[in-house]
């Protein structure tokens, strides 16, 4: 058994344990790597099955591959696939992208972290709560209608790494969320061996990390092993530039890079430029604690 | 950039171009503990600098932001990713980092130092296969070295190296570290700890012995850190060990058009092969490996230790999740009554008469404190307090109670299904390992269910078959209180809205075995034990055939229930206590006074059934 071995048996236990403790379970699925391995490894546990609903904010920023390939995905492999959108604030361009013409100082402007605040966070605390319409894709249209199911759900597996940034290297493999979707770092409940977080308070709920021992390296190693299908934009297709990391359109810059295909995209991140490189350079909206705040306030 | 050293040669950061995959490079996860201020977070930060494991300008960030604040640089600022911990200085989880060497990858736990913190450096060292403690060498051993040190010993971490650290303050004096490492192996020893494997003087500042060994110190001459934590074992192989798996889920997702019943769990020691003939415990159910289930991956035979694995059986037995799966010659213990240390995390103390869940391996049953044999500081010398509960941060040595019996491994024998935690409220609040299994009054009893299971000779229906027919499950429920409380009519009551609901339900009462089964023991010399075995031997044959049995008896108390469960250990067992006087304290599912309407009681019940999945919807 290697340490992918390790890695992966570690994150199908875990799985297990959340679809068993948590009858209101979902996974965030964000179209990029870390979630779409995630999304393999539940079939793994799941012996080709998922059997809890994947979540997808769609901020309608997303570059238009990654929604083609989520619902491609979700057709091929039988999801129940919901999305949440804050669709009043696009409407309203209360956003990053539609307030730019705006001079500095004005109230109605918008900096990239009071965007992802609105289109992302309170999106996402919106969607699980259920206080937020949730749509769902009709596996016999391929369309997506408006989700009966309004209840909340108590139990969330979001594919973080503890390698990503300070602030995830945090969490526990179940943390726990208060009412308000806060995260309480200073105060988590201790994990002996394998014994979880599985008893929560009404209104809380506790968000579940399977990936937290990968690095971005194990992650990539992993699609390799076993012929994941990936979002095309990782990939040079021709102009020397590919992305790392995805996420909206205009908050994600893509790298310098040639690399087409996996295999590439190894070299590169054992030997090659991208050795020392932090992942997240490309996500304009990180800077000093914009992350760690968003997270504590709910943002995964 | 003048106090960075360049990583030494044998110190390998990157693989070269077409290196074998990392995958296959082994892993390790290290935990670095200690008392606050002793300089934990430097150690780890010197580490991951002298390693060339920091990210590209990591270090040029942290040192620009200290000229601008005006601090001085240090290398545990590199690890206080939250503001947090910068705004007070200290470290308050576990930070997770990366470096590796040319032995191995390395998983860093960075564990708060601060007691407050304490249940942060247990979920950084329960992860963890080896363990760092600091010691200041100029403030010597204090209560944290001392609490987390036994700690590690009881998470069950058998690799620790103690960095004396901050040899600089102490002008480099061999005596001084030598005192130090024998006033702590002493220490340890006095609590049965395990001793260390090694002791190294080092300046994590300097950067002296940790990657790089020190030239002031020239009168040390065992390894440097990064050669001992190179040198330590990654953990042992436990294929060759009994074969454990605890059952976490039973699977069948028929809705998605898959047919397969699979069993699902991780495989903690042992390994297994189709066509093994398998036993589950505590319910002593056995049969056969039909195949091993796997998505997306090479079919196999045989599956071993490490494997969070699948399998289908060749007969369809019910088990539920928390029974231990093993080899029928080589079963786990069984008990109510185990014997533990532990340590408490909860705000509120762990009291005596109290209910508790107990969560071992994937079991999760009602606990209580049997009996408090010793409550220790273990940030003291000589520490044993005189109390009557265990408060927070002690640790304790007691006899637990479980409501139902649960199989189990002493930690000596197999450590995965040998420690628990204890769950007060939503908060797991304290956990701890099994030394021994206690006796429970019901051992005889057990060993005679499982001779007869293990030799029962089946019949040609099995009983999901019968289940599926009558639709439920066989279950018992027992009346119990005192002669004339009204256990009979209660009783009928419920065989009858059971058996009008198209149930298969029947009573025994207890004077009817008296009067047939018991007749020789009734004229001669009746012990109060058999008549109880007997009773329990035939609500066994009933429940095999499926039925709904309740029981009614004047002869058998709340008591006895233990025993009569022991003999049924495949069943799941409902007592229902009478109790028109309300001073009974005695755990039991469901209690009443005797003075309420049949027809609610028979209601509750039937709600019971039906949350214990056995009887559907």
């Amino acid at each position: 058994m290697d340490s992918l071995d390790q890695l992966e048996q570690q994150s199908v236990y875990i799985l297990r344990e959340a679809f068993r403790h948590f009858e209101r379970l979902c996974m965030l699925w964000s179209i990029g790597k870390d979630s779409t391995v995630l999304l393999w490894l539940a079939r793994k546990a799941f012996f080709g099955h998922v059997p809890f609903p994947l979540v997808h904010i769609d901020t309608s920023y997303k570059l238009p591959e990654m929604i083609a390939y989520r619902d491609r995905l979700a057709l091929e492999y039988k999801l129940q696939m919901v999305v949440g959108q804050d669709a009043d604030a696009i409407r309203e361009g209360r956003t990053f992208p539609a307030t730019q013409h705006l001079p500095d100082g004005h109230p109605d402007k918008l900096s990239r972290v009071d965007c992802c605040g609105i289109l992302k966070r309170d999106s996402l605390k919106g969607t699980l709560q259920g206080t937020m319409p949730r749509k769902r894709m009709n596996l016999q249209t391929g369309q997506y209608d408006p989700d009966p199911d309004r209840e909340p759900y108590h139990g969330v597996i979001v594919g973080a790494r503890a390698d990503e940034e300070g602030s995830r290297s945090k969490e526990r493999y179940f943390s726990p969320r208060d009412k308000n979707n806060a995260w309480d770092v200073g105060d988590q409940p201790p994990e002996f061996w394998n014994q979880f977080k599985t008893d929560f308070a009404p209104g809380t709920h506790v968000r579940i990390h399977p990936l937290l021992d990968w690095t971005e390296l194990h992650v990539w190693e992993y699609i390799k092993r076993e012929s994941i299908p990936t979002v095309s934009l990782y990939y040079d297709q021709g102009s020397g530039t590919r992305y790392r990391s995805l996420g909206c359109g205009p908050c994600q810059a893509p790298i310098q890079s040639t690399a087409r295909n996996v295999d590439e995209i190894l070299v590169e991140l054992r030997s090659g430029k991208l050795r020392n490189i932090a992942e997240r350079s490309g996500r304009l909206q990180d800077g000093k604690h914009g992350l760690e705040e968003l997270r504590r306030d709910g943002y995964m | 950039m003048s106090t960075m050293t360049a990583p030494p040669k044998s110190v390998a950061s990157s693989s070269p171009v077409g290196a074998p995959n990392e995958a296959s490079r082994p892993q390790m996860q290290i935990v670095v503990v200690g008392h606050v201020d002793h300089g934990k977070s430097t150690v780890v930060g010197r580490l991951l600098a002298d390693t060339g494991s920091l990210p590209q300008g990591k270090l040029e960030a942290v040192r620009r932001e200290c000229e601008r604040t005006g601090k001085p640089f240090e290398y545990a600022f590199l690890l206080d990713a939250l503001s947090d911990e910068q705004d007070q200085g200290i470290t308050i989880d576990t930070a997770r980092c990366f470096f590796k060497t040319a032995a191995r990858d390395y998983i860093i736990i960075d564990a708060p130092g601060h007691i407050e913190f304490l249940k942060n450096m247990i979920s950084g060292a329960a992860r963890a296969e080896a363990a760092v403690l600091v010691i200041d060498a100029k403030e010597g051993v204090r209560e944290n070295s001392r609490r987390h040190g036994y700690i590690l010993s009881m998470l069950g971490i058998r690799q620790v190296v103690v960095c004396v650290n901050k040899m600089d303050l102490v002008a480099h004096d061999e005596a001084h570290f030598l005192r130090i490492e024998q006033e702590y192996r002493a220490f340890l020893s006095d609590i049965g700890a395990v001793s260390p494997k090694q002791f190294i003087p080092v300046s994590a500042i300097g950067g002296e012995n940790l990657a790089t060994r020190s030239t002031k110190m020239g009168w040390y001459k065992g390894p440097t850190l990064l050669e001992t934590l190179d040198a330590f074992a990654l953990r042992p192989g436990k294929a060759d060990a009994q074969f454990r798996m605890p059952v976490q889920a039973v699977y069948k997702f028929t809705k998605q058009g898959d047919d397969r019943r699979i069993i699902a769990g991780r495989i903690e020691s042992g390994r297994l092969k189709v066509g093994d003939r398998v036993v589950f415990s505590p319910s002593n159910k056995s049969t056969t490996v039909k195949s091993i289930e796997a998505f997306h991956a090479a079919p196999r035979t045989e599956i071993d230790a490490g494997w969070s694995t699948g399998f289908t059986l060749s007969e369809e037995i019910y088990v539920t999740r928390g029974e231990l799966m093993s080899h029928a010659d080589q079963p786990p213990k069984v008990s109510t009554r185990l014997r533990a240390n532990l340590i408490w995390l909860g705000r509120k103390p762990f009291m005596q008469g109290r209910d508790y869940k107990l969560k071992l391996h994937t079991m999760a049953t009602p606990v209580r404190i049997h009996k408090l044999l010793k409550v220790i500081d273990a940030s003291e010398v000589a520490g044993q307090l005189d109390k009557d509960h265990v408060g927070r941060h002690d640790v304790a040595d007691v006899i637990l109670e479980t409501r139902s019996p649960v199989a189990f491994d002493l930690i000596g024998e197999s450590e995965s299904t040998g420690r628990f935690v204890i769950v007060d409220g939503y908060d797991v609040a304290g956990g701890g390992i099994i030394t021994a299994a206690e006796s429970d009054a019901q051992d005889d009893l057990r060993a005679e269910a499982r001779r007869r299971d293990f030799n029962w000779v089946k019949g040609a229906v099995s009983a999901s078959e019968r289940a599926e027919r009558n639709g439920h499950r066989a279950a018992l429920v027992m009346f119990v209180g005192k002669s004339g409380s009204g256990k009979h009519r209660y009783g009928r009551a419920l065989e009858k809205a059971l058996f009008d609901q198209r149930h298969s339900s029947y009573l025994l009462d207890g004077s009817n075995v008296l009067l047939g089964v018991d007749q020789d023991l009734v004229w001669v010399d009746t012990t109060q034990g058999e008549l109880v075995r007997r009773f329990g031997e035939v609500a066994h044959l009933l429940l095999d055939a499926g039925l709904i049995v309740v029981s009614t008896t004047n002869a058998i108390g709340l008591a006895d229930f233990g025993a009569v469960q022991a003999l049924v250990p495949d069943t799941p067992t409902l007592a229902i206590e009478i109790d028109s006087e309300g001073h009974s304290a005695q755990p039991c599912d469901l209690r009443i006074k005797g003075d309420e309407p049949e027809a609610d009681v028979t209601a509750a019940i039937i709600d019971l059934l039906i949350k214990r999945q056995i009887l559907g919807k």
